[in-house]
């Protein structure tokens, strides 16, 4: 009905860019439906269909390809964000410490990144913080063992904090270059566990003034909307210097990471493509709006 | 907790206050404010759409009291709250399951197998599933058939030692191996459940999904549930999707409910595979385990406990 063209969020979207009468109302269908399946969140496709209307002329807007492209470019634009890059290895050792939500990732993401600066001619550490889960020390062991580079881990049940400052200590006595801190997963809503994360941290520092140098955040490709307060609360318990998104080599297209880089000024350094220790890449923005908003082709446009 | 995820709801609900009827037009904004939401719930767009029509067609032409008794006191009731309780009743029918959680075996041990993707909670519900079990007097067996990720035998095996229930794994052996030696296993220890806890997976992943059919032919097992992470967003459609064709689940449960996600996806799975929600995951200790509550769900998800408490009533 016209009422509902008119009016509401979507009604507004749609007039925003179907009142310019050379844009076809379906491109405008076309993209919300690609970008909300995507998860990216209704609030980053207003964001984004709005500074796509701002950035194109009445001719361009007629356009499908020109409208498409600036859609890619203006995702893309939310995702540069600066500090992006590999691990800087700035200090000796350099520590890392990785948090996230139950199940993200977490542990193997440091069994990756180990794997990768071990070819570098690294020297690596592995901190077994998680001294909570069910065999969590066993999983991270067992990456020590096929990395090649030592664990060290505390009695179950142990002190976390315990258990990072020991590694600290241990790894400046053998010289080591990195020392990769797991955690155990929590809920960003569970307020004890939270301010746990914050004293973990504060022991690190005593045991190496700077430490822990690089924060990481691991997400989960497959969340959806959640990712969005993930963020913000671990945020705010600690000073995170990037993101690792994990588990992109599913169906799921981590639109969410939109929003959360826009909110939090957080760049994603990371890509978990697979349960391999060679599947982690360096973030490339372009490649990953690419791969999310790759225009659908013809294809898969009859399929759908 | 959930007020300020709910604030489409209570926009939707302001936009309708004062009216005593429901119209075509004046549904029409509150509709869409609860779609919004619903999206921000991580409900799946088609879902979403399939939910409105009925929204719709259920509030069009109703009656309306204006005044309710609720414990003894009377009440106004707007046409809002009526349009609320209505998204609440279909949310609830959409989710709701009637009959037992488990399907039992007529002879022999039961079999539950319980499959997903990786870091979903499987491990953890399994053990979950067999304390819940234990404390209804069954002797569940736990089956430890992922033989792929770092320690995850190690992981069911502490837990399985925490509730003195026995764990079966074969060292080196595959994971079909295993669950079709688990069987012999249960009959000669007198265990009446089997439940195989697999290996984490993409449904894209094709000798890995082909796998969980072999499981699924040896063992046929009574009892096939898919788990959910409540925290997923657009893709959980796609993937129960996936894993249903495949095997043809008999159950959902779905974990991380202690959290703040909307768990929007226990509504698009549901509608999407018929498989409805059984179990919910609430904490990481074995007894953080519950049945699943289909009002609870969809009050989570409207966050609008009070208005549909009052509503109840009439
Ligand atoms: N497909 C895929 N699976 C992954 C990826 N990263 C991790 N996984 C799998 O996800 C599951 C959980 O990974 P973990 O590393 O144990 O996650 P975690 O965050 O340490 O989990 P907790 O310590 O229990 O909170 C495991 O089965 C991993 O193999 C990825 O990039 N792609
Ligand atoms: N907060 C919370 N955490 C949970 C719940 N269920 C599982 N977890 C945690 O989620 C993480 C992953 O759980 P697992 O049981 O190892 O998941 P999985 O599906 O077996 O993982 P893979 O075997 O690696 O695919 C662990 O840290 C669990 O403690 C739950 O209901 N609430
Ligand atoms: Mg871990
Ligand atoms: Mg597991």
């Amino acid at each position: 009905s016209k009422v509902r063209e008119k009016e509401g969020f979507f009604g507004r979207l749609r007039s925003l860019l179907t009142g310019k009468k050379e844009l076809d109302p379906s491109i405008v269908e076309q993209l919300e439906d690609v970008l909300l399946t995507s998860d990216v969140g209704v609030k980053t496709t207003e964001v984004l269909l709005s500074a796509i209307r701002e950035s194109l002329s009445r001719q361009e807007l007629a356009d499908d390809e020109k409208v498409w492209e600036a859609l890619r470019a203006q995702a893309a634009r939310i995702l540069h964000v600066s500090g992006g890059g590999g691990l800087r290895l700035d200090s000796s050792p350099t520590v890392v410490m990785v948090v996230g939500v139950n199940g993200a990732g977490k542990t193997t993401t440091i069994g990756k990144l180990a794997t990768q600066l071990k070819s570098e001619g690294k020297t690596v550490v592995l901190a077994a913080g998680d001294t909570f889960r069910a065999a969590a020390v066993q999983q991270l062991a067992v990456w020590g063992k096929r990395v090649g580079c030592e664990v060290v881990r505390g009695k179950d049940g142990a002190n976390p904090g315990a258990v990072l400052f020991d590694a600290i200590q241990k790894a400046k006595e053998i010289g080591a270059d990195v020392v990769l801190a797991d955690t155990a997963g929590r809920l960003h809503t569970k307020t004890n566990l939270m301010d746990e994360l914050t004293k973990v941290a504060r022991t690190m520092t005593k045991a190496l003034d700077g430490a822990p140098h690089e924060t990481l955040l691991v997400l989960d490709a497959t969340n959806g909307q959640n990712a969005l307060q993930q963020a913000a609360m671990f945020k705010e318990v600690l000073p995170l210097t990037g993101i690792v998104l994990t588990k992109l080599d599913g169906t799921a297209k981590g639109g969410v990471i939109l929003g959360v880089t826009a909110e939090q000024g957080v760049p994603v350094r990371y890509i978990g493509i697979g349960e391999r220790a060679e599947d982690l890449r360096e973030f490339d923005a372009d490649e990953f709006v690419e791969a999310m908003l790759g225009r659908p082709s013809k294809a898969e446009e009859a399929a759908a | 907790m959930f007020e300020t995820l709910s604030r489409g709801f209570r926009q939707a609900r302001n936009r309708l206050a004062g009216l005593t009827e429901l119209t075509e037009q004046n549904i029409e904004t509150a509709l869409r404010e609860v779609r919004l939401s619903l999206l921000e719930a991580d409900v799946e767009i088609g879902v979403v759409k399939a939910f409105l029509s009925r929204v719709k067609e259920k509030a069009l032409g109703r009656t309306l009291e204006v005044k309710v008794k609720h414990g003894g006191e009377t009440h106004e009731v707007s046409a809002s709250d009526h349009f609320i309780k209505i998204c609440h009743d279909e949310l609830e029918a959409m989710m709701a399951h009637e009959g037992q959680e488990i399907v039992w075996a007529q002879s022999g041990a039961t079999g539950i197998m319980v499959v997903g993707l990786q870091g979903s909670g499987k491990t953890t519900s399994c053990a979950k599933l067999a304390r819940y079990l234990d404390k209804e007097g069954k002797k569940p067996l736990l089956v430890a058939a992922d033989m792929q990720r770092p320690a995850a035998v190690e992981q069911l095996k502490v837990l399985g030692d925490q509730l003195k229930i026995p764990v079966f794994n074969i060292p080196g052996a595959s994971p079909v191996e295993i669950c079709a030696a688990a069987r012999e296993h249960a009959k000669k220890q007198g265990r009446d459940v089997i439940i195989y806890d697999t290996a984490g997976r993409l449904a894209i992943d094709e000798p890995l999904m082909k796998e969980l059919a072999d499981i699924k032919s040896r063992t046929k097992p009574d009892n096939i549930f898919l788990v959910v992470d409540a925290m997923i967003g657009q893709d959980a459609v796609k993937t129960a999707r996936s894993f249903h064709d495949r095997l043809d689940i008999s159950g959902v449960i779905v974990t991380k409910l202690d959290g703040d996600a909307r768990g929007g996806a226990a509504l698009s799975i549901k509608e999407v595979t018929g498989a409805p929600v059984l179990f919910t995951g609430l904490g990481e200790t074995t007894d953080k385990f519950e049945p699943f509550r289909a009002d609870g769900m969809a009050s989570r998800i409207l966050g609008m406990g009070d208005v549909v408490g009052l509503m109840q009533d009439f």
